[in-house]
């Protein structure tokens, strides 16, 4: 199973790189913003991305809209990870396709779970 | 310039995100003290990690550190052994900040809070300053790893 971690801070790219390691993912590969997630989407085949919200460049919103933005093509599940946590923005971003939400601060446990949840539910193996 | 007053319900989010964020993702009890109005005379810091707040209020929150309780402190955030205020000090600074903003915002959603991207200040004794018109306010927080302070400008724009 093939990961992208999103967000601008390597701090959380590596918190978030360990809590997939615990759970035997190991083919990880990151990037800093919305704009170098996209490219590395379209340069690569994905299993699951897991996409912070406020970044530098372009936001992890606005690349999760750019992903979904065509039905037919398929993209692999994201799991928003954010300190934004207000409803509304939860709203926005599973009406923009996203496949779960992480609000910031929070247990490697919760981030652990909200990813086996996804990857069960899509049907994959890790 | 009138300087607007403290008030505890605008602070009091901010000292919960703080002992959250501490104990979800630090690992660590962070206790706050006694809560004060910041006297420029007696914070001086090495690094610290700013978020600044627009929209419904203005102002920043502010995490502080001196450099021994710092490199503690993010060695145990980031799951690395940081030796010294280097790039991976910062962005995990920077990044602690922001968290602890975000986790404050979501309590004070009837402000309709915009958050910055983390700046983040490094200079051996630095002191931070701000609009003269937003009193500053300094918690002192204890932790295993050594103390560090939360600095919170707050004002809300409300004209009523």
């Amino acid at each position: 199973m093939k990961i992208l971690l999103v967000d601008d801070s390597n701090t959380m790219r590596r918190i978030e790189r360990n809590a997939l390691e615990r759970l035997g993912m190991t083919d990880i590969q990151e990037a800093q913003d919305g704009a170098d997630a996209l490219l590395k989407l379209a340069a690569g085949e994905f299993d699951l991305v897991l996409m912070d919200w406020n970044m530098p460049n372009m936001t992890g919103i606005e690349a999760l809209k750019v992903m979904k933005a065509d039905p037919k093509v398929k993209t692999p599940p994201v799991i928003m990870v954010t300190s934004e946590a207000e409803k509304s923005r939860i709203v926005e971003a599973i009406q923009a396709g996203a496949a779960d939400y992480v609000v910031k601060p929070f247990e490697p446990d919760t981030l652990q779970k909200k990813i086996s949840g996804v990857v069960a539910k899509a049907g994959m193996k890790a | 310039m009138i300087s607007s007053p403290v008030r505890v319900e605008h602070i009091n989010p901010f000292l919960r995100a703080t002992t959250e964020t501490f104990r979800s993702m630090v690992k660590t009890e962070a206790i706050p003290g006694k809560i004060a109005l910041m006297r420029r005379d007696e914070e001086r810091f090495d690094v610290s990690g700013i978020i600044g707040l627009s929209g419904g209020a203005r102002g920043t929150v502010s995490l502080c550190f001196q450099r021994i309780p710092a490199l503690k402190i993010l060695t145990a955030f980031a799951g690395i052994r940081i030796l010294a205020l280097d790039e991976d000090a910062i962005d995990a600074v920077g990044e602690l900040a922001n968290i602890v903003a975000g986790a404050a915002k979501r309590e004070l959603s009837q402000y309709n809070i915009q958050i910055s991207l983390p700046s983040v200040v490094l200079g051996e004794k630095h002191e931070l300053t701000g609009p003269k018109d937003i009193i500053p306010i300094s918690v002192p927080f204890a932790t295993p790893h050594g103390p560090f302070k939360l600095i919170v400008r707050f004002k809300s724009e409300d004209k009523t």
